[in-house]
């Protein structure tokens, strides 16, 4: 089977052939968003500026690491819609406690 | 579960699985997507942690920094490894894909090898999960450190022993005592690696549990749950080296 091709094999699973090239090119990519994280590491910047600058980059590369290492681009559309959905919706409910968190900030804790 | 629909004498006609995909890899992806919930709360107090206390202790130097970028190139690097065992599993060739696991597996270790110095060091520092040399008045700072990546060190432990298990099958388990062994002797009492080392004894008879009650030639599809698995731990990592270590940098 050549590569980048797909098939579906007797059971009905699609089996996926990819190609070398495609993943030594991730893995740069993740290696070169690294080390311009380093780089940011050392720029004397705000705590709050630079927790959603890392935090994007820090996206950028999962989202690397899941569509292309994990093959999750690869799948049937249904199977990433579902996954990946219930999968931020439920890390964006834990962000419910910053509301909280910020009150605690600006007014303090009762001693 | 497919494989038990497809072969049911009540199925008449043919029906592919509602994802296209292994029922074991399916299952993989929801044991990672509740992880991804432990770790998500995890990483979530400690990056409040961070924000909200200016005095947030700065301990990792360039040393420090130098050290967690190799250990971000040999993860990397291992989920290059992984891509290409699945790869060789997949046309076949299960000698390579073996190679492949084996490179996976050594460069999981040095970065468990690594960390483990990393917080060697800072423990000679004096930091412990309740008190820190650096800032006295933020006393979380060690407590949320020790427990989000020793949580990931762990994840990252039980997956070397998982692809051991998945590449050498019987012959992994002596390879593994005696690595548990080492590790337990040659460490001293004081390190909490003395201890952690059991880790990998009890590795080790979960593993013969496995291996001798239900032995099994594992196939390609066994190949890329575990690399699921891998990359996850890898994933995870990309949100620790950032928020951890680049947000509390010693600039000199």
């Amino acid at each position: 089977m050549p590569d980048g091709m797909q098939t579906v094999n007797h059971e009905g699973v699609i089996v996926h052939e990819h190609k070398i090239g495609q993943f030594i090119g991730v893995w740069g990519g993740l290696l070169g968003l690294t080390a311009i994280e380093v780089y940011l590491g050392y720029q004397n910047m705000q705590p709050l500026k630079m927790l959603f600058i890392l935090l994007g980059l820090s996206i950028v590369k999962a989202a690397l690491i899941i569509l292309y290492f994990m093959h999750m681009k690869f799948e049937v559309r249904r199977m990433r819609y579902v996954l990946m959905t219930a999968l931020i919706v439920c890390l964006c409910l834990m962000t419910v406690f910053f509301a909280d968190a910020a009150r605690i900030i600006s007014l303090g804790v009762r001693q | 579960m497919a494989d038990v629909a497809m072969h049911h004498p009540a199925a008449q006609a043919f029906e592919p699985p509602l994802f296209r995909t292994n029922s074991k890899k399916l299952g993989m992806w929801l044991f990672i997507m509740s992880d991804s919930l432990t770790f998500g709360a995890l990483l979530f107090a400690y990056s409040y942690g961070r924000i909200s206390n200016p005095a947030w202790p700065m301990p990792f130097g360039a040393q420090s920094i130098l050290r967690a970028s190799i250990m971000t190139f040999f993860l990397l690097s291992s989920s290059l490894t992984m891509v290409l065992a699945v790869r060789s599993a997949t046309h076949g060739r299960m000698p390579g894909a073996v190679r492949w696991l084996l490179a996976t597996m050594a460069l999981g270790t040095g970065f468990v090898v690594l960390h483990a110095v990393e917080w060697t060091g800072l423990i000679h520092e004096g930091l412990t999960p309740f008190k820190n040399p650096w800032a006295a008045g933020v006393p979380q700072f060690g407590g949320t450190f020790f427990t989000l990546t020793g949580m990931h060190m762990l994840h990252v432990s039980m997956g070397v022993i998982y692809l051991g298990v998945v590449a050498l099958r019987k012959k992994w388990i002596p390879i593994l005592l005696v690595l548990w062994l080492l590790a337990w002797l040659l460490t001293p009492a004081s390190s909490p690696f003395h201890y952690g080392a059991h880790v990998l004894l009890l590795g080790a008879i979960v593993a013969s549990v496995i291996l001798y009650f239900k032995p099994k030639q594992y196939d390609a599809v066994d190949v890329e749950v575990s690399g699921l698995y891998w990359h996850f731990v890898d994933l995870v990592w990309m949100f620790i080296f950032p928020l951890v270590y680049l947000m509390s940098t010693r600039i000199t």
